[in-house]
């Protein structure tokens, strides 16, 4: 009887270690990042296996922080929140960028992801897909009004707007009110002083906004229906809402939209890296990136893979960014630790506000 | 003989004292130990108070945390009222077949999960839904209305999320009212309002008790339909644990907010036990 409870442990305990062993890339990512056409062609060249698990960047850093790096063998945060996590909990290991063929990637925004994913000289991230946030909105009922995130307070969309209650709302507010948040990164009792201007700000604003949206589905609902007007919100998403409705598009505001780059970053207890490392230089071939950019929206900085994509897309993104559009974009710099402290009380305090 | 049964009550223990341990009581202690330390800079941490301190004097966290409190507490009461003469329905008037489709019906919506059911809500109530488009065709309204995003919608989604709670345990203790006692009742000259008083009250009231324990357990701890149903002003506490927990990665508040919850529901639930004059034994078993 014992023995056989024994060789029953033992065979769970081999099942277990076989079920974890090297060819499985475990991959946390976005929605869109990972199509399961190029999943399966991957598979296919490579003999790894794929398991995909679909996130966002708060809840990217807070499972691999309750693992302390573990669970996942390649992640994707935005490049804002690489250096932060790191210093602060140690959740990503080290690329090796000897095993990554640079020349696969854009060389300005390799060098610039490489450098604000810097921790003592050893590099935490490179660049996958990039893209903005600014304005969606449907043109015909509020195209006159809004031209920059505090347009949005306009009493002429009382009841038609909505935004997230989350920090590029801050940012975006605040570059709209004149000032430079970013600039002030650097000088904890500056920022502290533009935000409680955004917060009178967004207190005052609140009575326009129908209600926050948490879900980019949530927010395509409120547009689409016709609930809501004026929006801010990512670039694909006003691109999306286009192909339904004509009027619906995303305008980069006058203030500048917001640029983020999503990278790739090692977990720290991730077991296959030789499968990451594949992972990321097989999708950053041209013509894999130029599919990932068909179903995500977003363009990514695979160097050369504008040629393969959809003249649709391009032509959407070059309404929505003239050049003086693209140059007035401002790239979200590594958000320093004691932030997001301030942001946060922010936030709460004009979520609980009458 | 005896070792045996000795093995046996082992055997029948372990998954209890695995699941509590490992489940419930091992990450209750760590969660106790983040509350109770400060962030210094990087990776440096210092056991102090701070946090309940933080939660204690900031009076937005005080007045979400009374708040998310009174509406369950709101939320439980509107919840026995509706449920209470449905419950009565199906124990006493109905009979045999009706009795049972009156309970599945009861039971149906939970069929699907809470997701459905609160997308459903948000499908009836919203400016462009069912119920604003039904009022503008009677004529009711000129305009599309907005019923989504406010108290009301919320404390509706609540009771309905919760109503099978209350109904289940009513039903079973009403179902062990002999007949008889409420006729006698009328006999000796009561009226509905003071059998109701006397007699089926005071027999429901175990069912009653543990039924609303439940019911404000459930919407104390909820998440999904005060955050969907709620808009924009409806800040839920449980809310605010996963914002410092997931969006503002500052476990040590939302561990602190974590515990301020646990002993907030305990001390409701034993205030309520005393105010009745029960004991948790009698009411669970």
């Amino acid at each position: 009887m014992n023995k056989t409870l024994l060789t029953t442990t033992c065979l769970a305990v081999l099942g277990l270690t076989q079920a974890a062993s090297a060819d499985t890339l475990r991959l946390l990512t976005w929605g869109g990042y990972a199509p399961d056409e190029v999943v399966e062609m991957f598979e296919e060249q490579t003999g790894h296996t794929v398991e995909v698990t679909k996130s966002n960047n708060e809840e990217m850093i807070a499972k691999l922080r309750a693992t302390g790096g573990g669970g996942f063998d390649l992640a994707q945060p935005s490049q804002d929140r690489v250096m932060g996590p790191q210093m602060e909990f140690g959740i990503y290991k080290p690329i090796d960028m000897s095993k990554i063929d640079e020349s696969l990637f854009i060389p300005s925004m390799l060098k610039a992801t490489m450098a604000n994913t810097t921790v003592n000289g050893d590099v935490y991230g490179v660049p996958h897909v990039w893209g903005t946030s600014g304005l969606v909105i449907n043109t015909a009922e509020a195209g006159g009004v809004v031209k920059d995130y505090t347009d949005l307070c306009d009493p002429a969309l009382a009841g038609k707007v909505s935004y997230r209650l989350k920090r590029p709302t801050l940012i975006g507010f605040a570059f709209a009110m004149g000032e430079d948040p970013f600039a002030a990164y650097g000088d904890e009792a500056r920022y502290k002083e533009i935000m409680e201007k955004v917060e009178a700000k967004l207190t005052e604003c609140k009575a326009n906004v129908k209600t926050y949206w948490s879900g980019g589905d949530e927010l395509m609902n409120l547009v689409r229906s016709g609930e809501v007007t004026a929006s801010m919100a990512w670039d694909t998403g006003g691109w999306k809402l286009n192909e339904d409705n004509a009027d619906i598009t995303f305008v980069a505001p006058a203030s500048g939209a917001l640029g983020w780059i999503d990278t790739f970053v090692l977990p720290s207890k991730g077991q296959s890296d030789e499968a990451a490392y594949a992972w990321i230089n097989f999708v950053m071939q041209p013509e894999i990136a130029a599919k990932i950019t068909s179903v995500a929206g977003n363009f990514t900085a695979s160097a050369g893979a504008d040629e393969f994509a959809e003249d649709a897309l391009k032509a959407k993104y070059q309404a929505s960014f003239p050049q003086e559009a693209v140059d007035n974009i401002k790239w979200y710099p590594p958000v320093p630790a004691g932030l997001e402290t301030i942001e946060g009380g922010v936030l709460d305090r004009v979520q609980a506000a009458n | 003989m005896r070792s045996h049964a000795r093995i046996g009550f082992v055997l029948l223990l372990t998954p209890l004292v695995l699941w509590l341990g490992l489940l419930i009581v091992i990450p209750h202690i760590d969660m106790l130990l983040i509350s109770l330390r400060e962030r210094i800079s990087f990776g440096v941490y210092e056991t102090s108070l701070t946090q309940y301190d933080k939660a204690l004097t900031e009076p937005l966290y005080l007045r979400t945390f009374w708040r998310t409190a009174v509406m369950s507490v709101l939320a439980t009461a509107i919840t026995l009222l509706i449920a209470f003469p449905v419950a009565y329905y199906i124990a006493k008037m109905a009979r045999g077949r009706l009795q049972q489709v009156l309970f599945m019906l009861c039971l149906i919506p939970f069929y699907v999960s809470e997701l459905v059911r609160t997308f459903g809500w948000m499908i009836l109530l919203r400016e462009t839904g069912l119920i604003s488009s039904l009022l503008q065709w009677v004529g009711l309204a000129d305009q599309p209305v907005e019923m989504l995003y406010n108290d009301a919608a919320m404390m509706v989604g609540l009771v309905y999320t919760s109503m099978l709670f209350m109904v289940v345990p009513l039903v079973t203790t009403l179902e062990s009212l002999d007949d008889s006692v409420v006729e006698a009742g009328y006999d000796l000259g009561g009226n509905g309002l003071s059998v109701l008083r006397e007699i089926i009250i005071p027999h429901a009231m175990p069912g009653i008790v543990s039924g609303c324990i439940v019911v404000f357990m459930l919407s104390l701890g909820n998440y999904l339909t005060p955050t969907m149903l709620g808009g924009k002003d409806s800040l839920w506490f449980t809310e605010m644990i996963y914002n410092q927990f997931i969006v503002r990665s500052n476990w040590e508040l939302g561990a602190a907010f974590g515990f301020m919850l646990l002993v907030l529901s305990s001390v409701i639930v034993w205030g309520v036990l005393r105010l009745t004059g029960r004991t948790l034994q009698e009411t669970m078993g």
